[in-house]
C-alpha cells in the first residue's frame, strides 16, 4: 500500500467521485469487501433464527406408537414432526386389491424415492399388514381423506378402498400409490420407522443395519 | 443499463433525491466528533427496527406467556439471544447517542434561528423514544417491567379530577395487567415506531432545508452573488443548494467525506456496542435490571425499584419534590424546558466558542447536574440525597433561567466570517 | 394515585434500613468451563432442589448437551422415569400445595443467578443456622426469616451461629463470626463449600446457557471490527488528505 506514490496536486477535488488513484481504489475495494463480510456475518443470526427452534427439533424427535389397539381396516392418525401420520391395519382383502389396479398407477413399483428402501415393494411397508404413511398429499400439501368399503369406487372404478384428496382431486391406493391423470406427481411418503416389538413402532428412525 | 436507469429516473427521482439529500449535500468541513451521533442514532434506529421485527416473531404478548417467550428466544431459538441482546443493548445505546446528540445541539447553538423547528422535531423524537422505550420495557413482563409500569402509569393519576379514571383507562384494568401488556405491545411494535420513523424523516428534511450547523456556528450558505468564484466550493453540490445560495469553500460533500468520517465513528461505536452485547449484556444491572429476570408478581414489589437509567434524571426530579402534583409537573416541566430552548436562549451567537464564559460554565454545570440527577434517580434513597436532589433540581431549571437572563445582552467574542 | 403515594412512602425513609441489613457476601469460586463441576452441580440440584423448585425454562436435553452428558446417561441418573429428554425441568410438587407448605410457592430457579447474583446464592446456601423459633428450625443470615428448610443439612451437618466477645469502644460486645457445623454431615466443611459452589456454578449456567458461546463469538466479532476499523480509517484518511 505504502509504495504507491501519490501526487497531491493531481487530485483536484472538483467532483465527489473517487479519483483514478491506485491507493484510493484499493482501499475502497478492500473496505467494501470487509464491510460486505460484516453484513453477511450480521445476517447469520437473523437467518439462523428461522430454523426450527431447539424445542421444535426435540418435538420432531422419534415418536413411539402402540399399534396393538388398531382394528383390521382401521386408520389411526398420530403426529410426528407436526405432520399427520397414518397407520392403517390392512385386511387381507385390501392387500389383494393392490395387485389388481397397477395399470392405473403412475409409479406402481415405487421407483421414485418416496420411501425408505425397506418399503420399496408392492405394499410399501415393512410388514404387509401395517401401512404407515405421511398423510400429506404430494401435490400441494392437503391431507387426503380415507375412503373405504367401496366408497372409493365413486372415484376410481373397481377400486373399493383408497385415499382421495379433496383439494385438487388426487387419488391414491391403499399403499399410498398415486393414480394416473391426477395433479399429484408422486406416491405418498413413507416415513422411516422400525418395529420395537410386535405391537410398538418408533416413527422417525430406521433400525440400524445389522 | 444506462437507458434503463434513465427510464426509472424519469418516472421516480431516486438519483435526484439521493444526490440532493445524501451524495451532494454540503456539510461544513469543520464538523467534529460531536457530529457523528445523528448518524449513529439512525444506525441504532435501524437496528431496533430489524431486531424488533425478529423478536416479534417469537414473542407472546400475554401476561401468561410473555416472560416464558423471552426465555424461549434466549434458549430455544438459534442465535435468539444475540437478537434479544442487540435489541436490549440497542435501547440503551439509543439514549446514549441521543443524549450526546442533544448536548451537541446545545453547545453549538444548533437550536437557534433558523433551526428552531429542527430542534422541536428532535425533541418530539426524544419524547416518542421515551414512550417507546417505556412500553418496550414492560413487554418482558419481569418484576421491573411490572412495577416500573405501575409507577409510571400512576403518574397520570396526579392530574386533578380525571387522574384516577385516566389511570384505569390507560391500564385497561384496575392494575397493570395482560390488557395493559397487549396495548403496550401494539403501540411498541407498530404505532410508535411509525411515529418515530416519520419524525426522523421530518427532522432530516428540516435539517437539509436550513443546513447543518457547525462548531463555529457560522453559515456556509451565502447570499447568491455575494461570493467571488474563487471562494465558492469546488465540490459538486446539488443545484437545489447552489441555485439559491453561494456555497462557500468551507464544505465537504456528505458522500464520501462525511460518510467515511461517520463510518470511522461507527466502527468505534460498534466495538463498544458488541463488547457490551457479548461480554456484559446486563451492564451491571443497568441495561437489564436484575429483578427483571423474575416474572412479574403483582403481590410483591422488589426491594429497590428504579426506572431504567435513561429515565432516572427525570425520576430524580419527581422524587425531589415533596408534593405529588408539583412533582409530576416538575418532571414534565424539565422536558418542556428543553422544548422551549430556542426561545429561552435570546443570544445571537450560536457556538459556545464565541459566547460569554458564563455560558460555557452554565452548559458544563447543566451536563454535570443531569448526570448527577441520573445517579440520584438510580440509587436507593438516603437522607443526604433528598436535599441533594432538591438542589440539583433547582440547578437544572436554573440553567434555563440563567440562560434566559444573560443571553439578552451577552458579551460575545467576534465570530469569524468563514470557517478557518 | 394511592399507589404512587404508597410507593413514594415506601421509598423515602425505609429503604436505607432495608439496604443496611445486608451481610457480607462471599465470592463464589465458580468456573463455567468446568464441566465436571457443572455435572456435579446438576446432580445435586436434581437431588436436593428439584423436589420443590422447578427450572421450567430449561430443557433436560439442552442441559445434557451443554454439560457433556450423554442423553441416556442423563435420563438414567438425572430424570424421573417416564420423563422425556426433551422435557422442561419441572418439579412434581403441585403449586397450591407448595404455597400451603412453605407460605409461598418456592420460586423457579432457572434465572435465580441473574436475579440474586452468584455470590448471594453461594453465601446463602452456606448461611443456614439452627433457630428453634422458625417453623423448620433453621434461619438464614443472608435471607432472614427464610421459609425454606435447610435441605443440604445431611451434607453440611447441623450448623450453628458462632459468636465471639470483642472489644468495641471499651465495651465487650457479642459479634457474629460465622457458621459452624457440628460435623454430623456427610461432608467436611471444604467439601460442603465445593458442593455449594458446584450448585451455584450450575445455576449460573442455567441463568444464561449461551454465555460461553457469547464470549467465544464476541471475541471474533471484536477482532473483525478491529480489521474493519483499520480499512475504514485508512480510506477516510485517504479522502480527507487534501482537506484543510
Amino acid at each position: 500500500m505504502s509504495n504507491v506514490s501519490v501526487d497531491a496536486t493531481e487530485s483536484a477535488h472538483n467532483d465527489n467521485q473517487p479519483e483514478n488513484n491506485t491507493r484510493r481504489r484499493f482501499l475502497t475495494v478492500a473496505t467494501s469487501v470487509v464491510g460486505g463480510v460484516g453484513v453477511v456475518g450480521a445476517a447469520v443470526p437473523f437467518i439462523a433464527s428461522w430454523n426450527p427452534s431447539a424445542k421444535a427439533k426435540a418435538a420432531g424427535a422419534d415418536v413411539e406408537v402402540d399399534i396393538s389397539g388398531i382394528e383390521p381396516g382401521q386408520l389411526v392418525r398420530v403426529m410426528w414432526r407436526s405432520k399427520p401420520v397414518w397407520i392403517v391395519r390392512r385386511t387381507p382383502e385390501i392387500l389383494e386389491e393392490l395387485s389388481t389396479h397397477e395399470d392405473k398407477l403412475k409409479d406402481p413399483n415405487s421407483e421414485a424415492e418416496q420411501q425408505p428402501t425397506f418399503a420399496q415393494n408392492r405394499f410399501r411397508s415393512m410388514k404387509e399388514e401395517y401401512l404407515i404413511l405421511v398423510g400429506i398429499c404430494t401435490h400441494l400439501g392437503c391431507s387426503p381423506q380415507h375412503l373405504k368399503d367401496g366408497a372409493f369406487e365413486e372415484v376410481v372404478e373397481g377400486v373399493p378402498d383408497g385415499f382421495f384428496c379433496p383439494c385438487h382431486g388426487s387419488k391414491f391406493d391403499m399403499a399410498g400409490r398415486v393414480f394416473q391423470n391426477v395433479p399429484a406427481p408422486l406416491n405418498l411418503v413413507v416415513p422411516p420407522y422400525q418395529f420395537v416389538d410386535d405391537t410398538n413402532i418408533i416413527l422417525g428412525s430406521e433400525a440400524e443395519a445389522v | 443499463m444506462n437507458a434503463f436507469l434513465e427510464w426509472i429516473e424519469a418516472r421516480i427521482p431516486i438519483m435526484r433525491v439521493a444526490n440532493m439529500h445524501a451524495i451532494q449535500y454540503p456539510a461544513p468541513k469543520n464538523m467534529n466528533f460531536w457530529y457523528v451521533f445523528g448518524f449513529l442514532a439512525t444506525i441504532v434506529l435501524v437496528n431496533q427496527i430489524i431486531t424488533g421485527i425478529w423478536l416479534t416473531m417469537n414473542f407472546v404478548p400475554t401476561s401468561e406467556g410473555a416472560f416464558a417467550s423471552v426465555e424461549y428466544i434466549m434458549r430455544e431459538i438459534d442465535y435468539g439471544w444475540i437478537i434479544r441482546y442487540m435489541h436490549s443493548t440497542g435501547a440503551s445505546a439509543f439514549f446514549i447517542v441521543v443524549y450526546l446528540h442533544m448536548f451537541r445541539g446545545m453547545i453549538y447553538g444548533s437550536y437557534q434561528k433558523p433551526r428552531e423547528l429542527l430542534w422541536v422535531f428532535g425533541m418530539f423524537i426524544y419524547l416518542a423514544l421515551m414512550a417507546e422505550a417505556f412500553m418496550g420495557y414492560v413487554l418482558p413482563w419481569g418484576q421491573m417491567s411490572y412495577w416500573g409500569a405501575q409507577v409510571i402509569v400512576s403518574l397520570f393519576g396526579a392530574i386533578p379530577v380525571v387522574g384516577p379514571d385516566l389511570v384505569i383507562w390507560l391500564q385497561g384494568d384496575y392494575v397493570i395487567s395482560g390488557a395493559t401488556l397487549n396495548r403496550f405491545f401494539a403501540l411498541h411494535v407498530i404505532a410508535l415506531p411509525l411515529v418515530i420513523v416519520i419524525l426522523v424523516f421530518l427532522h432530516i428534511i428540516a435539517l437539509h432545508e436550513v443546513g447543518s450547523n457547525n462548531p463555529d456556528g457560522i453559515a456556509i450558505k451565502h447570499k447568491k452573488g455575494s461570493l467571488p468564484e474563487s471562494e465558492k466550493t469546488k465540490f459538486q453540490i446539488h443545484e437545489y443548494y447552489t441555485s439559491k445560495y453561494d456555497i462557500a469553500d468551507d464544505i465537504l460533500p456528505f458522500f464520501p467525506h462525511m460518510v467515511l468520517k461517520d463510518l470511522v465513528a461507527f466502527c468505534i461505536f460498534l466495538a463498544l456496542f458488541t463488547y457490551i452485547l457479548f461480554f456484559a449484556p446486563e451492564m451491571g444491572g443497568k441495561f437489564l435490571e436484575h429483578p427483571n429476570f423474575e416474572i412479574a408478581n403483582p403481590l410483591k414489589t422488589p426491594e429497590h425499584i428504579f426506572p431504567v437509567w435513561y429515565f432516572t434524571p427525570f425520576y430524580a426530579i419527581l422524587k425531589a419534590v415533596p408534593d405529588k402534583l408539583i412533582g409530576v409537573l416538575a418532571m414534565f416541566g424539565a422536558i418542556a424546558a428543553l422544548f422551549a430552548l430556542p426561545w429561552i436562549d435570546r443570544g445571537r451567537v450560536k457556538s459556545w466558542r464565541y459566547r460569554c464564559g458564563l455560558h460555557t460554565v452554565n452548559l458544563i454545570v447543566f451536563a454535570i447536574v443531569f448526570v448527577f440527577l441520573g445517579y440520584l434517580g438510580a440509587t436507593p434513597q438516603e437522607n443526604w440525597k433528598i436535599v441533594a436532589s432538591q438542589i440539583a433540581t433547582v440547578m437544572y431549571f436554573g440553567f434555563f433561567v440563567l440562560l434566559f437572563l444573560y443571553s439578552r445582552n451577552e458579551k460575545t467574542k467576534p465570530v469569524p466570517e468563514r470557517i478557518a | 394515585m394511592k399507589k404512587l403515594m404508597c410507593f413514594l412512602a415506601f421509598f423515602l425513609p425505609g429503604v436505607a434500613l432495608a439496604a443496611g441489613g445486608s451481610v457480607h457476601l462471599d465470592k463464589a469460586p465458580i468456573d463455567l468451563t468446568d464441566k465436571a463441576s457443572l455435572q456435579r452441580g446438576a446432580q445435586l440440584f436434581m437431588n436436593y432442589c428439584l423436589g420443590c423448585h422447578s427450572m421450567k425454562y430449561q430443557r433436560y436435553q439442552r442441559t445434557f448437551a451443554d454439560l457433556g452428558i450423554p442423553d441416556e446417561l442423563g435420563q438414567e441418573n438425572l430424570q424421573f422415569t417416564g420423563e422425556k429428554v426433551a422435557d422442561y425441568i419441572t418439579r412434581a410438587m403441585p403449586e397450591d400445595a407448595a404455597a400451603g407448605w412453605f407460605g409461598a410457592a418456592p420460586p423457579d430457579l432457572t434465572l435465580v443467578a441473574r436475579v440474586r447474583g452468584e455470590d448471594w446464592i453461594y453465601t446463602y446456601l452456606r448461611s443456614f443456622y439452627v433457630d428453634e423459633s422458625r417453623p423448620f428450625g433453621v434461619n438464614n443470615k443472608v435471607f432472614p426469616e427464610v421459609g425454606m428448610p435447610h435441605v443440604l443439612q445431611p451434607l453440611q451437618g447441623t450448623p450453628t451461629e458462632m459468636h465471639e466477645e470483642v472489644m468495641v469502644d471499651g465495651e465487650m460486645v457479642e459479634q457474629y463470626v460465622g457458621i459452624k457445623s457440628d460435623g454430623t454431615g456427610s461432608m467436611s466443611p471444604d467439601e460442603y463449600d465445593q458442593a455449594v459452589a458446584d450448585i451455584v456454578n450450575f445455576l449460573e449456567y442455567t441463568g444464561e446457557p449461551a454465555k460461553l458461546d457469547s464470549h467465544r463469538i464476541g471475541k471474533w466479532v471484536l477482532i473483525f471490527i478491529a480489521v474493519l476499523f483499520v480499512f475504514v480509517y485508512l480510506l477516510k484518511k485517504e479522502y480527507w488528505r487534501e482537506v484543510h
